[in-house]
Order: structure tokens, then sequence, then C-alpha cells
């Protein structure tokens, strides 16, 4: 379980993260919202990226201002938005560095036995010698998503994983979460900007808007043309296809040339 | 038709897995063998002939050549060729930037900036006391320029080193004009122009500390890797970052200390030879460390040994091959690693098919 306590954040006077209070997880828990509104700043506090101006967060019972930050490493891993990273590393030497907070510099064989598990789970078995700067931009995805896995954490937070990541990659990521929650008892949360992602496979979704929590519970709470608008200021048709609910959100050409 | 194109896709890895690790062993054998062979040469090269069948018979006086000049040469040129390579390694990893090199970026310059003020001010203080305070100066001049970098809008690739190089060229100003006004630009030509003739028995000593610094490095060489993956990887692997990156600074800032103060400024090679290294063996800094060592040494000993024959009996400086070297060596490793970079996207379906045809 994940506690956040009031917290708010802001840059200069713009407040961006405003009294949220949450508790997110078991299970798998997708945060939306329009661009700028505050979920990667959330994120980054719940992970202790950034030190929190106020407010107070738990992950699995442990206060993220106060634990230690290795023992926290041990607990949650998360993978940014942004990962410029120019390093010259192959993907398995990468991969290897998740089990640093377990081993230090000293892979066991079960560590090694671990980082092979989290490149086969993410399809890069193939490519695992590679230089990252010789990869696509979803294999260097999938190969940061790696290493958050291999880190073999309780909770994994992630910022966007479908980034980059073509139709099938996404499915196979979304159904990679499932398997975590499902058979690991993993708690993940995901930040998604696809809603009919978010809403088929997880099982709660917390949306944010201009810093403040709006609306958090279920996918039938959730995809709801309402509460949506509320989130999105626009509106999204739900159309209910093989008993899941879907948001049109395509609007239509035709709306474009009557504007 | 399917299993035999799965066939080769599946052992390629393991190939390729088994072939990688061979590579770094083999540069790094032959970078140990070259080193060696170079150090042989550079204790019989000079303008007094060492013949080694003398020194098998025990003469003393060629003897007493190898200990006072010589050897401690030939020391010097690799303890500070390995150890500005290292300082270069690590303040790329600390920057993020491959185009950094801390005889540029104002690390050098402090460094020389605190030696000539603490000879102004306290002539008689010990040498490593002076030391003490090029380290201190070059430590505050790298804080700085890393303080600069953090505050730029972007990370360009050209923007971080243009700053250090502005960075460096302000002390640089500074320092001369100290000089100037103390009489001392001649003492400070010394430090800007590397040089090894002058080093004896007695002179060459205190370098000891940065194969010291070296060995830390080493040690530390995965927190340096993680660090160069940027703050938010360190912090997520339950690392402190800024305590990592100031044990990188320390080290930097003594080796950069140490050897100007020692044999002056190696320009370039805290530049090239982690460039080369970095395409030879990769970033990750346990095993690009060594492979730096070695390359660092070996191609200050060959710059020396080169300045001892070019103009016989005269010497040029090491200081003066190492630009004119190193900017060669530094033009031809940007076309290969824009080259590298090409074949690399290409060359796996090659070699699938390749392994597919002797299947
Ligand atoms: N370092 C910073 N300094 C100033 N403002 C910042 C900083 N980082 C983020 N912000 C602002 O905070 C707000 C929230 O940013 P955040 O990255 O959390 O949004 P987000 O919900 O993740 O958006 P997106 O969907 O585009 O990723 C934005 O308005 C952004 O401009
Ligand atoms: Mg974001």
């Amino acid at each position: 379980m994940i506690t956040i306590e009031n917290v708010s954040q802001s840059y200069d006077a713009e407040v961006v993260v405003d009294r949220v209070s949450a508790s997110i997880g078991p299970g798998l828990t997708s945060i939306i919202g329009p661009n700028g509104a505050g979920k990667s700043t959330l994120l980054g506090l719940i992970a202790r990226l950034q030190p929190l101006q106020s407010g107070r967060v738990t992950v699995g019972g442990l206060d993220v201002t106060t634990t230690a930050s290795k023992q926290l490493a041990r607990t949650l891993a998360i993978l940014r938005q942004e990962n410029q990273v120019s390093l010259r590393l192959r993907v398995r030497e990468l991969v290897t560095f998740g089990r640093f907070p377990h081993t230090g510099g000293h892979p066991t064989a079960h560590d090694r036995e671990l980082v092979e598990a989290a490149l086969e789970r993410l399809d890069l078995a193939s490519l695992a010698d590679r230089y990252l700067d010789q990869l696509s931009g979803g294999q260097r995805q999938r190969a940061f998503i790696a290493m958050v896995l291999a880190q073999d954490t309780d909770y994994v937070l992630l910022d966007e994983p479908l980034n980059n990541l073509d139709m099938k990659h996404s499915v196979a990521m979304m159904q990679l979460m499932r398997t975590l929650v499902d058979e690991d008892g993993k708690t993940v949360v995901v930040v998604m900007h696809d809603i009919n992602f978010a809403s088929s496979y997880s099982d709660s979704l917390l949306a944010l808007k201009r810093g403040a929590l709006v609306a958090h519970g279920g996918p039938e709470e959730i995809m709801d043309t309402e509460v949506l608008e509320s989130v999105y200021d626009m509106r999204i048709p739900i159309h209910e296809v093989d008993g899941k609910r879907l948001g049109l959100y395509f609007g239509s050409p035709q709306a474009a040339r009557q504007a | 038709m399917s299993s035999t194109v799965a066939a080769p896709a599946a052992a390629s890895p393991a190939a390729a897995g088994s072939a990688r690790p061979g590579r770094g062993a083999l540069a790094l054998g032959l970078g140990a063998a070259a080193v060696v062979l170079l150090a042989l040469v550079s204790l019989f090269v000079g303008v007094a002939d060492i013949d080694p069948a003398r020194l098998l018979a025990g003469d003393p006086a060629a003897w007493e050549l190898v200990w006072i000049s010589r050897l401690p040469r030939t020391l010097a040129a690799v303890l500070a060729g390995a150890a500005v390579a290292v300082a270069g390694l690590i303040m790329q990893q600390l920057s993020r930037n491959k185009f950094v090199d801390p005889g540029m970026v104002g690390t050098t310059e402090s460094a020389t900036l605190g030696i000539l003020v603490v000879t102004v001010l306290v002539p008689a203080a010990p040498m490593l006391a002076k030391m003490g305070v090029a380290t201190l100066f070059a430590l505050a001049g790298t804080a700085l320029f890393l303080a600069l970098i953090n505050r730029l809008p972007t990370r360009d690739t050209l923007l971080v080193p243009l700053v250090g190089i502005m960075l460096g060229g302000v002390v640089a100003a500074a320092t001369t004009f100290f000089a100037y006004r103390f009489d001392l630009l001649q003492t400070l030509n010394a430090w800007m122009i590397g040089d090894l003739s002058g080093i004896l028995r007695g002179r060459y000593e205190l370098l000891w500390i940065v194969a010291a610094a070296c060995v830390l490095g080493y040690v530390a060489a995965d927190r340096f890797t993680v660090a160069g993956l940027g703050e938010d990887f360190t912090t997520n692997l339950g690392m402190n970052y800024k305590a990592t990156v100031r044990l990188g600074m320390f080290i930097v800032a003594v080796i950069s200390a140490v050897s100007v103060t020692t044999v002056g400024a190696l320009p370039f090679l805290g530049l090239v030879v982690p460039n080369l290294v970095s395409l030879l063996v990769g970033d990750h800094l346990r095993r690009a460390v060594p492979l730096t060592v070695l390359i660092g040494s070996g191609l200050v000993l060959a710059c020396d040994i080169l300045g001892r024959l070019i103009r016989q009996p005269y010497e040029v400086p090491i200081g003066m091959i190492m630009s004119v070297v190193g900017a060669a060596i530094f033009l031809v490793l940007l076309g290969a690693r824009r080259r590298g970079r090409t074949t690399a996207r290409t060359s796996p379906p090659a070699r699938a098919t390749a392994g597919g045809e002797h299947a």
C-alpha cells in the first residue's frame, strides 16, 4: 500500500501538486490526466526523487522521507518519463545495475538469473549484448523497464511505460503489468495517456487535473463521459464493446472543419 | 524454413556474448604488453646512451643514470599518463558528456592558480602543502563547472564543454595576470606545458598519490557508472548522487593538482583516451578504467619517447607533442564514432544471415 497524505509541491509560485491524499494499491493503478497535471511530479515525490515540500508519503509502511534510500531501493523502483542516457552500456549491463541495491557491484548467480529473466520478459534476449545507443526508442524503453524489473521490488512505478512502444509491445507491456500484479503480487503504478489501455488493464484509476486529485476509482466509475469531462475538459463518448467501456476520444475531421 | 531462421537467431547472442569479453581481455593484454615495451624503450632512450649490456655487466655509472633519471622519468610518464586519463574518464561520467576534459574545463587551470597563489603567499611551504592548496582550488573549479552546467537550460552536447572552456579560459586569464604581476610567468609556463625532462629521483614521488586516486576510482567504478546514468537512476538504485559526485570531484581534483605540479599539463589526454576506450569496451567503468590506465600511460610514454627522438640532442616537451598527437587522435575518433554508430545498426542482420549460411 502507498499512502499519500496531503502532498503539495510548487515551483516558484506555481502549485503543481495540490493537497493530494490517496491510498494506492494493491493491484495495478493508472494515473491519468492532461499534460502538466502533475502526474510525473507526484510519481517522483512518491519515489523520493524530489524531496517532499509538504505532506507525507509511505510505501509499504516506509516513510519515504526518513527511510534510508538503499532500503527504499529494495522496496520500490521507478522509471521516469524521460531518460536521456548517453552512456555506451550494453543492455545486459544496464539491467544488471537493477540488482545494485541488493548486491552492490557483485552480482551472484541468483542475480544473473533474475537479469536474464527480466531480459526474457521484455523480449530483449537477442539484443542483450547491444549498446543502448544502438537501439530504437522502443527497444531502449524496454531495456529501462527490464532494469526496473530486475530490481525485483514490491512496488513498481512507471511513468508512461508505453512511450515509443508499438501496438504489439504495448499490449505485451500491459499484460506484463498484470502478471506482475496477479502472479508476483506486486503493486504497480503507471502514468498513462491512453484511457482505454488504462481502464482495460487497471484495478483503479487516479485522475489529476492542475495538480489536484479529481477522481479516483475503478474503471467502471472513471470511464464515464461526465467524469472524463471533468478531467480533460472534452466530451468523450463511452461505448461498450465486448463488455469493456471504451472512450472514443478521436473527435472527427468534420468537427475540425466546422470549427 | 522457419526453424532454420530461428536457429541462428538464438545462437547469435550466445556467440556475441562470448566474443565480446574476449575482445576486452585482448585489448587489456595488448595494452599491458605495449606499456611494458614502451617503458623499456623509455629507460634506454636519451642524450646519454645506456647500453643494456653495460647494465647487465653491472656498470655502476649506467645503473646510477637509470636510478636517478630514467626510471623516475619513466614512472612519472606511466603514473601521470594513467591518472590524467582516468580523471578525464570520471569527469566525463560526472558531467555526462564525452567532450569534457578536466584539462580544459577549469580543473587544471584552477589547480595552477592555486599553486601560484601559495607560491606567492607562502613560498617556503613544503611541496605537499602546495599540492594540497592546488587540490582545493581544483575542487572549487570543478564544483563551479558542475554547478554551472546543472543550471544550463539544456544538456546540449556542445554547450557543456563550451561553458567549461569559457570557465577554464577565465581562470587561466586570472592566473596569467597574477603571474605577470608577481613576475612568475616563467614558472607558470613550466606548469602550462607538460615537461618530463626535469624529472629526477626525489621530484616525482608525490605522483604515487595519483596512483592511489586511480585505485579509488576503480573501487568506486560501479558508482560512477550509475551516476553517469543520471541523478534519478542513481537515487532509484538507492545511492546518494551528490556524495558520488563529490567523491568523483575529489579524485579528479587530486589527480589534476598533483600531475600539473609535477609534470605540467598534458593536453587532450583526458579527452582522447576515454573516448577511445569508450569505442573499444563501452562506458562500464569496471572495464573502462583498467584499459584507460593502460592506454593513458602508453600514450604518454610514446609521446615522451617521440619528444626525445625528434630533434636530438634537444628535447621537445611532452606537452607540445601531446597537443599535436592528441588533437590528431581526437579528429580520427570523431570520424570513428560516427561510423561506429551506423555500422552497429546494420551489422546484426548481416551476422544472422552469415550464421544461416553456415548452418
Ligand atoms: N523543474 C520544474 N520547474 C518548474 N516547473 C516545473 C518543473 N517540473 C515540472 N514543472 C511544471 O509542473 C507541472 C506538472 O508537471 P508534470 O511533469 O508533473 O506533468 P505531467 O502531468 O507529468 O505532464 P505530461 O503528461 O506532459 O507528462 C507542469 O506545469 C510543469 O510545467
Ligand atoms: Mg509526465
